[in-house]
């Protein structure tokens, strides 16, 4: 069951067809009112808190693009300190560029900590609140407005980080999950297990970007069930470094059929194609080795 | 992170002397971060740093102040890099003042100690709600023995009642913090920072009353103190322990039938105009004592000082003591001759 109780309330100025949005939404209707949230700079904090007007019914601070872990542990302290740690909810939010990028020191030192917060990226695959810049998760070849497709360069030249395998490998005591806004049970799941866990929990949700990856806003979530099927968004989890998968799907499709949903891909040769399919492939199978040998990250 | 401060605090905690949580975290911007998350959650945080540490934490310093969270973090003054140079100066402070941080600058261990009471006392006043740095010079005060009477605990608990936070973190009352501010409001909440500065100056005063009531030690009024002031022709304006060279140079040149006294800025921001024009009246020159440079211009005290003071006290700045260079007696006689010279700003070394 959904809580039908709305705590991202609507007239946000999220961008039709946001995907982030969503990823908000119901990561409050995993966590419930009993939840205070450290937020990094990115769009879905810029959306939701123009003054005097906030989109939050929690309480909810923002502070810098790559600090929301290390202000988060300051109040998971806090809480610690006043009796009060093991009745809230602790939320730590950033898009991609403060997770993968700027804030990962902050989020790595937290992990270390064994900080008792559940982290969420919500992950839109670059720089959206300043204009589509690259991040470490933009995937390869994606055209952005730091790596736009030229006539010599096509976008992107790197593969996307491997964040969730990063984050397992701090230690097993975090919880590690991806997640995608197309299934959106398995993605509070997730979240109320990341929370309910003493200690950090990771979760990554993809989550798609109308302006930024040139798509129709009533795609959104069209699209990023055809990431899903092209093994760009493999779902798992990662317990105790243990890894398992938590939905497949039932084929799958080439990656052809994501890329040609969204514009900043549309410039890419066949042989772009067949080399990012290779990529795929690859990280599916290793992930799906670890899962079978259950080799402990 | 100031070592010794730290490692002092992690002992006592360890020891079951100090009943406080201590978060050990990655870095300098991290810790303030962190202090910021704690203070917001409504507890009172304490953290320490100097130099690079405190350059680092630059950007989250207009963060806990924009937000009015009454964070004390002490600084144990010290150059900045390059080249590197662990020794005592003002340039990280200094590089900060704009930050909307109340700087409080200590002469004497005894007087680190004491501002740290004081310090959470006026930032977590209902009128002022801002952070404060309380600035004790690197080495010559962050790592030396001196004799210091430490306050009983009970008595500094009467002094300084158990932090009752204005607004905090609480699913019980939920509230934003840290939002977007559009054109439209960004001014208000700047002003209300620069409003808060100038009530602080009251507020410094009379918690400063109120320690010296308590305590028996007096740090005059908390803003500055002016010693032999009273017929003095000449001063010396400056902060932190070269004060205490100061004094002793300035009793010297007495007995030698100059009239020179000392103007010790303790408070530094707010700045405090009104003060400083009072303990100037009827002197005829100046020397600014600045342990910092704005590269391309003055010392920073002195720029602040030519901006309140009137034009007919003639004023000399002198760069002194960057990087842990001595500064002596000596040096503050020669730099008393040199009031009225034409030269505006020298570089003693
Ligand atoms: C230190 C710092 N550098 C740059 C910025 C400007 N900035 C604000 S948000 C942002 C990008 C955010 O990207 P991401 O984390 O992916 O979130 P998204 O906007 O995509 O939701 C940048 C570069 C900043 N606020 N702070
Ligand atoms: S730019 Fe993208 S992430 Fe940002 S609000 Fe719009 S749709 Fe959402
Ligand atoms: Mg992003």
């Amino acid at each position: 069951m959904i809580p039908e109780e709305e705590l991202f309330a609507k007239g946000h100025r999220a961008c039709a067809g946001c995907g982030s949005a969503l990823a908000m939404r119901h990561a409050l209707k995993a966590a419930g009112k009993n939840t205070i949230i450290s937020h990094a700079t990115g769009c879905m904090e810029v959306v939701s808190s123009p003054y005097p007007e906030t989109a939050w019914r929690v309480p909810w601070i923002h502070a810098a693009f790559e600090n929301a872990a290390a202000v988060g542990s300051g109040i998971d302290r806090a809480l610690k300190r006043q009796g009060k740690r093991e009745n809230v909810n602790l939320l730590v939010i950033g898009g991609d560029g403060s997770t993968f990028d700027i804030g990962f020191q902050a989020l790595s030192a937290a992990i270390e900590r064994q900080q008792n917060f559940c982290y969420i990226c919500y992950e839109n695959n670059a720089y959206m609140n300043t204009g589509i810049q690259r991040s470490g998760a933009t995937p390869k070849y994606a055209s952005t407005t730091t790596s736009p497709a030229g006539k010599v360069v096509h976008g992107k030249m790197e593969w996307k980080k491997h964040m969730p395998l990063i984050v397992a490998a701090h230690n097993e005591g975090v919880y590690v999950a991806t997640a995608n806004i197309a299934f959106v049970q398995d993605y509070i799941d997730k979240v109320k297990k990341g929370l309910a866990k003493k200690g950090p929990a990771y979760i990554e949700v993809y989550c798609p970007c109308p302006p930024g990856w040139k798509i129709s806003p009533s795609q959104t979530v069209e699209v990023a069930k055809v990431a899903f099927k092209s093994k760009v968004t493999p779902l798992y989890e990662i317990e105790n470094g243990v890894l398992k998968f938590t939905k497949e799907p039932s084929s799958f499709v080439p990656v052809i059929e994501h890329l040609k949903t969204q514009g900043r891909f549309k410039h890419m040769t066949g042989e772009e194609v067949n080399e990012v399919q290779l990529h795929l492939d690859k990280n599916y199978e290793k992930l799906k080795k670890l899962e079978e040998t259950c080799v402990r990250l | 992170m100031e070592t010794h401060i730290v490692e002092k605090l992690a002992s006592f905690i360890n020891d079951g002397i100090l009943d406080s949580e201590m978060i050990h975290m990655e870095s300098e911007h991290s810790a303030l971060s962190a202090a910021l998350g704690a203070s917001a959650t409504g507890v009172r945080t304490f953290s320490a740093t100097a130099s690079q540490g405190l350059a680092l934490m630059h950007e989250i310093l207009f963060v806990v102040s924009g937000m009015r969270l009454p964070v004390v973090m002490s600084i144990a003054n010290r150059s900045l890099s390059a080249p590197i140079n662990i020794w005592n100066d003002h340039q990280d402070s200094i590089s900060a003042r704009d930050s909307g941080w109340m700087q409080f600058y200590a002469e004497s261990s005894q007087e680190a100690l004491d501002t740290m009471i004081i310090a959470y006392k006026i930032a977590e006043n209902k009128d002022v709600l801002l952070p404060a740095m309380v600035c004790i010079d690197g080495f010559t005060l962050s790592h030396v023995y001196e004799p210091v009477d430490i306050p009983e605990q009970k008595s500094v608990d009467r002094f300084l009642s158990p932090y009752k936070p204005v607004y905090k973190l609480d699913p019980e009352k939920p509230l934003t913090m840290g939002p977007v501010g559009f054109p439209d409001s960004f001014m208000y909440f700047k002003h209300a920072q620069q409003k808060a500065m100038e009530s602080a100056l009251q507020v410094i005063k009379k918690v400063n009353t109120e320690f010296k009531q308590q305590f028996g030690r007096d740090y005059g009024d908390g803003i500055l103190e002016g010693y032999k002031m009273n017929d003095a022709k000449q001063a010396v304006v400056c902060m932190g322990s070269v004060c205490g060279t100061v004094r002793v140079a300035v009793d010297k040149m007495r007995k030698d039938g100059k009239k020179v006294g000392m103007i010790k800025l303790k408070t530094y921001r707010p700045f405090p105009k009104k003060r400083l024009v009072e303990v100037s009246k009827g002197l005829k020159g100046m020397a600014v004592l600045d342990k910092n440079i704005s590269f391309g211009n003055y010392g920073a005290l002195f720029t602040d000082l030519k901006a309140v003071l009137s034009d007919k006290i003639k004023m000399n700045n002198f760069i002194i003591g960057l990087g842990g260079r001595d500064i002596t007696v000596k040096h503050v006689e020669e730099v008393v001759g040199k009031i009225g010279s034409k030269k505006d700003i020298e570089w003693v070394y």
